[in-house]
């Protein structure tokens, strides 16, 4: 291939294997350059999307790798946390528990499906609770919960509450035990039997009759509503598996019940 | 050891050209994470690592951009390296990942990484990348906790959780004092990072 040379002095370029001793253009000596041709590019459109393709493909890889060298790691560890939420609401104090899973294993009894949801059975001392999964809205983002049940499926036991995003020191509060522990010992029956769930409000502000009350936490009024809601819209799935009488084995709700009164009326 | 702009890279955006303080990036993130102590601490941890690891990486691929394309390849490789070090917090750090919760993803939009990235890291070596994406992330850091410091005791009355003025004083329990509650508001970030950028100006200004 024939190589280019350009004159310092005046800019010729002259095409060829070798530079010529005298620049034709302004006969100076000695002159000529090798003009060199770079082998492509950084701006070049087809340079640009194949950059682009590249870059993609490397990142999409890496990312899916991380991703599955880490996942049942992840899970493990989203187990955990969700057994240590569901033990800090049947209030087990976790700091005193060497190992929560297997306190966790130790407790639950048992686990009713209930629609879309589940139902958690568990023997604390003895006695049997019932604890139900709590998922709502707050104000960046989810918010969700666990709710433990006495036997009577009326009485709280305990409640945690877990959150995506509120503001620290505000909405973020609704996890200490200070909120929490306002809803042990209330009602999410009235007197009938019917499920009224409990209300969040600001203090002054009175409930429905029937329905029993805790204090929203102050300056964080948008996050209370959401737990005031999350409880109602929850309770009301777990509205057949709460107004059983006893815990239904197979799956609560519906299915048993009309299970039951099917094999009725085929007798019939 | 280090060259003298290797150390400037580093020392620079730790007082007189701090991200936060002179060139105004990352305030929609200090506004956030500062109601308390422990998220301020670790935004400005995670901050400082993403940037100084986007920084190495940009700066070690920095001839093979392509000029056109230049933001969405950085941005491609901050998204990565955020959904990289989350995955892993998420593994190896439960309880600091749901910590950082939505905070981390929001590093991705911070200004200093694309400031430091497009102005630093596109013409310069990886070492001095490195000490400037420690620099920056260091001194967004050191204002998120300064910030931080005040809105947590003065808004709460506590430091870290713990509780700081004592239980006794409060109006609550027959005392005189009463928690600031404007300080748990955002407004309040932005009031308190004006009066460090005044301090900031009128200290250095006596300098000049």
């Amino acid at each position: 291939m024939a190589k280019q040379f350009v004159c310092k002095v005046c800019g010729y370029v002259h095409t060829g294997d070798q530079a010529p001793d005298v620049c034709p253009q302004c006969n100076q000596t000695n002159c000529f350059e090798e003009k060199k041709t770079k082998r492509f590019s950084t701006d070049s459109n087809v340079y640009t999307i194949i950059y682009a393709t590249v870059l993609v493909v490397i990142v999409a890889v890496a990312l899916a790798a991380v991703s599955q060298a880490l996942s049942k790691r992840q899970q493990a560890n989203a187990l955990l946390d969700k057994q240590k939420q569901i033990l800090v609401a049947l209030n087990q104090d976790l700091d005193a528990v060497a190992d929560p899973a297997a306190l966790y294993k130790e407790l639950c009894q048992d686990t009713i499906p209930c629609g879309e949801t589940e139902a958690y059975v568990f023997n604390i001392e003895g006695a049997t609770k019932y604890v139900l999964r709590l998922h709502g809205q707050g104000l960046w983002g989810g918010i969700g919960g666990y709710l433990a049940l006495d036997e009577d499926k009326n009485t709280v036991f305990g409640v945690n509450f877990n959150h995506e995003g509120e503001t620290p020191g505000l909405g973020a509060e609704i996890t200490t035990a200070k909120f929490r522990d306002q809803f042990k010992g209330k009602h999410i029956k009235d007197a009938s039997g019917a499920i009224r769930s409990i209300a969040v409000l600001k203090s002054g502000k009175a409930a429905e009759a029937g329905q029993e009350q805790v204090d929203a936490w102050a300056g964080a009024t948008i996050t209370s509503t959401g737990v005031s809601d999350m409880l109602a819209a929850n309770l009301a799935e777990y509205a057949a598996f709460l107004n059983e009488g006893k815990a239904c084995k197979h799956a609560c709700g519906h299915d048993c019940e009309n299970q039951e009164e099917k094999e009725v009326t085929d007798v019939e | 050891m280090l060259s003298k702009n290797t150390k400037e890279a580093f020392l620079n955006p730790l007082n007189l050209n701090n991200p936060v303080l002179v060139q105004i990036l990352g305030i929609c993130s200090a506004l956030a994470v500062t109601v308390q102590l422990k998220p301020a601490l670790v935004m400005g941890v995670s901050v400082t690592i993403i940037v100084a690891l986007s920084n190495v990486v940009i700066s070690l691929i920095r001839k093979s951009i392509p000029m056109r394309i230049r933001i969405i390849v950085q941005l491609v490789v901050v998204a990565a390296l955020v959904t990289i070090v989350s995955e892993i917090l998420k593994a190896f750090a439960y309880d600091v990942a749901m910590q950082l919760s939505v905070y981390i993803g929001l590093i991705i939009t911070n200004c200093i990484l694309m400031g430091r990235l497009e102005a630093f890291a596109m013409t310069n070596s990886p070492m001095e990348s490195l000490m400037d994406g420690l620099g920056n992330g260091l001194g967004y850091a050191a204002i998120l906790i300064i910030v931080a410091f005040f809105r947590e005791l003065l808004g709460s009355g506590k430091l870290l959780g713990y509780q700081i003025i004592p239980e006794s004083w409060y109006i609550t329990n027959g005392g005189w004092y009463e928690n600031c509650g404007m300080m748990l508001m955002p407004a309040m970030a932005l009031i308190l990072v004006g009066c460090v950028i005044w301090i900031h100006r009128s200290i250095n200004e006596e300098k000049k």
